[in-house]
């Protein structure tokens, strides 16, 4: 009995335990350092930017890089007091001053204008305005000659935006990416029904992509059945009628569906032809949402046939026919003893597909039009014309938390090491 | 059933009187080739049913076939479409009278000539006509860009992925399925949101960090390869570890038995079965750089124009039959490349047993 208590010894007289999580740890180790490589390009390449981007979401330092001094001096200020004292507006009518003469890159009244204007419409020439004449303010009370300038200085709700706009970490880029604002009193509102643009794009494009993925699904469903049955011969050729599109860039695909779907295309021209609808009252289908349907359910629909077709294909053929010996009716069988072994494969395509469309952006580009933009397009162009990068980080980190809800999902689901192409 | 003998059937009069009442009613032929496509594939198709089969059961799968077929049209006939397109001798993105007439002068090469004389200086000039279109014309400086940038990212992809890939199959590898969804997420994370990502860091933050980029790395060739090969990883991955998952690893243990160092077995035993698997990868990767236009739009100045880029801007401000032109050769490629990597698919199952081939 004590014999056997006694440790296992290895070779070299270290106990066997030991030795062999040693080796364990080191075989980890080194399974992990190749990985190290590839994951430390990914942070710098990838991870670190879009880090960025969502820090940039929340942190928008223009308001303190103009007038630096009057953001440390208003920050303690209790806004509720409608007008700060006026020392502070001393402080900002010296810092305006200074940045009017100093223009520096990217710290110019005009850049305070355009911050304040984000959060009070149309108050941008009030800022100009004011600098032009703040150098020649030189004794108090400093706020009645502000007032002397320009009436709207005299206004509570400007210097509680003031206050806001100072500070460098701000929600307000998120509030304005789901349509609300601050109100004169400082709380929380709904934009005005007109200003209300991006929820619904963003409840729009879920929407879409759904109806995308819908289509995908019904139209993938068949063909995966098909090719799934078919000997292994058959499906391979056809499987390249599948894997060709896959592997034709977007652009094509896209310039594609132009070609087939504008009025004086392919589509409107065979409609013509067979006499279903006259010449003069061809179909606008494209630069709209049903091009932009059409044309993104084409690109996405290998990425649901292929998931789909790999589950099909391990479902022995003998269940349906055991079921239809058994007396079950043809729909009987397939809803209760085929349909419930593609689920696997309905998931990881679905989701795969909602994902990829939920975040598209060339295609709408192209061929959307104007009703058929998506909140990707928003996004790139609030990053690329309006230059307004805070409002266009926020979008996309809300459309990143969607997406990475979903990716997660797939990950609980499917998996992502089940990702297979072809 | 034999092809002949499917010939004599009721069936296949059926379809033939069908076809016969559709071009009397259409007068159309072309109108009758595609009703004898829609509705003669899925005839030829039906394979004999099980003796079971009700009435009911074979115009189901008919029924379905014809379905299937029409699917497979949309899948392909936007594809092709484009390749008679392109021979369009007017500057429209539709056939003419003249084409669908057959005639030969509504066909013309031109639009193919476009994509080396446009943008050049002196198209029909002698002196110096291959630099000139070198160095000058729009689309073969968006080709050389495109192909440059394709092939440096492949290379960096395949490197790290083949790398990571290796480790990422091994069974003791810890963290696996947080490293594997990390290593995967630049396909999942919308374009937009990582080349906005990139427009920030790259242009901004990077500024004064690499010696010769002062100015960051936004409209270099350099950041646009490291976006190119970032976006090309997760592809290396997935086809890379999908060939090490049916790898038996027995081998490696032979091999090691047998006296081999690490670097023997690597080069000898591990490397000749994922080849294939790592040459679809960097095909993958190589198409996805050649295709990727967004990383473009967001970091590339007009120097560094790649096709897909110059097709956007064409397709958005003056559609020309150019595009379609360069589409064509773009198919050709992408047919090319996928035959390629079908018959590396195979191979690698045959290597490993997967398949008879």
């Amino acid at each position: 009995m004590s014999k056997s208590e006694a440790p296992l010894l290895a070779a070299d007289g270290m106990p066997l335990k030991e030795k062999l999580a040693r080796t364990t740890r080191r075989m980890k180790m080194r399974a992990f350092l190749l990985t190290v490589p590839l994951v430390l390009f990914l942070l710098v390449s990838f991870v670190l930017p879009i880090g960025q981007m969502l820090y940039r979401s929340f942190h928008n330092p223009t308001g303190s890089n103009v007038v630096p001094n009057f953001a440390v001096a208003i920050k303690d200020w209790d806004a509720d007091q409608g007008i700060p004292s006026d020392d502070i507006v001393k402080i900002l009518v010296e810092d305006m001053a200074a940045a009017r003469k100093n223009r520096e890159v990217g710290k110019t009244i005009g850049n305070l204008a355009t911050r304040v204007n984000y959060e009070i419409p149309g108050s941008r020439s009030l800022f100009t305005k004011t600098a032009r004449r703040a150098g020649r303010i030189t004794e108090g009370p400093y706020f009645d000659a502000l007032v002397k300038i320009d009436k709207r200085w005299d206004s509570p709700h400007l210097w509680r935006t003031l206050q806001r706009v100072t500070n460098d970490y701000t929600i307000a880029f998120y509030l304005a990416a789901t349509d609300r604002k601050f109100d004169e009193s400082g709380s929380i509102v709904q934009a005005d029904e007109l200003y209300r643009i991006y929820l619904p794009i963003l409840w729009k494009t879920i929407w879409i992509s759904a109806l995308i993925t819908a289509l995908c699904f019904i139209i993938a469903y068949p063909v995966s059945y098909l090719l799934s049955t078919l000997p292994l011969r058959t499906s391979n050729l056809l499987m390249i009628l599948v894997l060709l599109p896959f592997w034709t860039s977007l652009l094509v695909r896209t310039s594609a569906w132009i070609a087939m779907l504008q009025k004086s295309g392919i589509i409107n021209n065979i409609l013509v032809y067979l006499g279903i609808i006259a010449d003069e009252s061809r179909i606008q289908m494209i630069y709209n949402i049903t091009g932009t349907v059409i044309s993104m359910v084409h690109i996405l629909l290998p990425f649901m046939i292929l998931p789909l077709y790999s589950v099909m294909k391990t479902i022995p053929p003998s269940y349906m026919r055991a079921a239809r010996s058994m007396g079950a009716s043809g729909t009987y069988a397939f809803t209760k003893v085929y349909f419930p072994q593609t689920i696997p494969g309905i998931a990881a395509g679905t989701l795969l597909v909602f994902i990829l469309a939920i975040g598209y952006y060339i295609t709408p580009a192209l061929v959307g039009g104007s009703d058929g933009l998506l909140i990707s397009n928003l996004i790139a162009d609030h990053i690329k014309k309006t230059l307004n990068w805070s409002l266009g980080a926020a979008l996309g980190t809300i459309l990143l938390v969607v997406v990475l809800v979903f990716y997660w999902i797939y990950n609980k689901l499917v998996g992502v090491d089940n990702l297979k192409f072809g | 059933m034999s092809f002949i003998d499917k010939c004599k059937t009721r069936g296949f009069a059926a379809l033939i009187i069908a076809t016969l009442l559709f071009l009397l009613y259409t007068q159309s032929f072309a109108g009758m080739l595609g009703f004898l496509i829609i509705f003669g594939i899925p005839y030829f198709a039906m394979n004999d049913l099980p003796a079971y089969a009700s009435t009911q059961d074979k115009i189901g799968k008919y029924i379905f076939l014809a379905v299937c077929t029409c699917i497979f049209i949309f899948l392909i006939l936007p594809i092709l479409i484009i390749i008679p397109l392109s021979f369009n001798a007017e500057p429209y993105f539709s056939f003419t009278e003249g084409m669908m007439a057959l005639d030969p002068s509504a066909y013309s090469t031109r639009w193919y000539q476009d994509i080396w004389r446009f943008g050049m200086t002196a198209p029909d000039g002698d002196e110096g006509w291959w630099t000139d279109m070198w160095n000058n014309a729009t689309w073969i400086r968006a080709m050389r860009n495109s192909f440059f940038l394709a092939i440096v990212s492949t290379l960096l992809a395949t490197g790290f992925g083949t790398l990571a890939a290796l480790g990422l199959s091994r069974p003791e590898m810890p963290f696996r399925s947080a490293i594997t969804s990390l290593l995967i997420s630049p396909m999942i994370v919308p374009l937009v949101i990582t080349a906005t990502g990139m427009f920030f860091f790259y242009g901004g933050t990077m500024q004064g960090i690499i010696p010769g980029y002062e100015k960051g790395l936004a409209n270099t060739y350099l950041g646009l390869t490291l976006a190119h090969a970032t976006l090309g990883v997760p592809f290396v991955i997935i086809t890379v570890t999908a060939t090490l998952s049916g790898f038996d690893r027995s081998l490696i243990r032979a091999s090691e038995g047998l006296g081999a160092n690490g670097w023997t077995t690597f080069t000898k035993v591990i490397m000749p079965l994922i080849t294939p698997g790592m040459i679809s990868g960097a095909l993958f990767a190589f198409i996805t750089s050649l295709d990727e236009v967004v990383a473009v739009i967001f970091l590339a100045d007009v120097d560094q124009r790649t096709i897909p880029r110059q097709m956007f801007s064409g397709l958005r401000e003056q559609i020309s039959p150019t595009i379609l032109a360069v589409a064509t050769i773009l198919v050709v490629m992408s047919i090319i490349l996928l035959t390629t990597v079908e018959l590396l698919r195979r191979r690698s199952e045959r290597l490993r047993g997967l398949s008879p081939g």
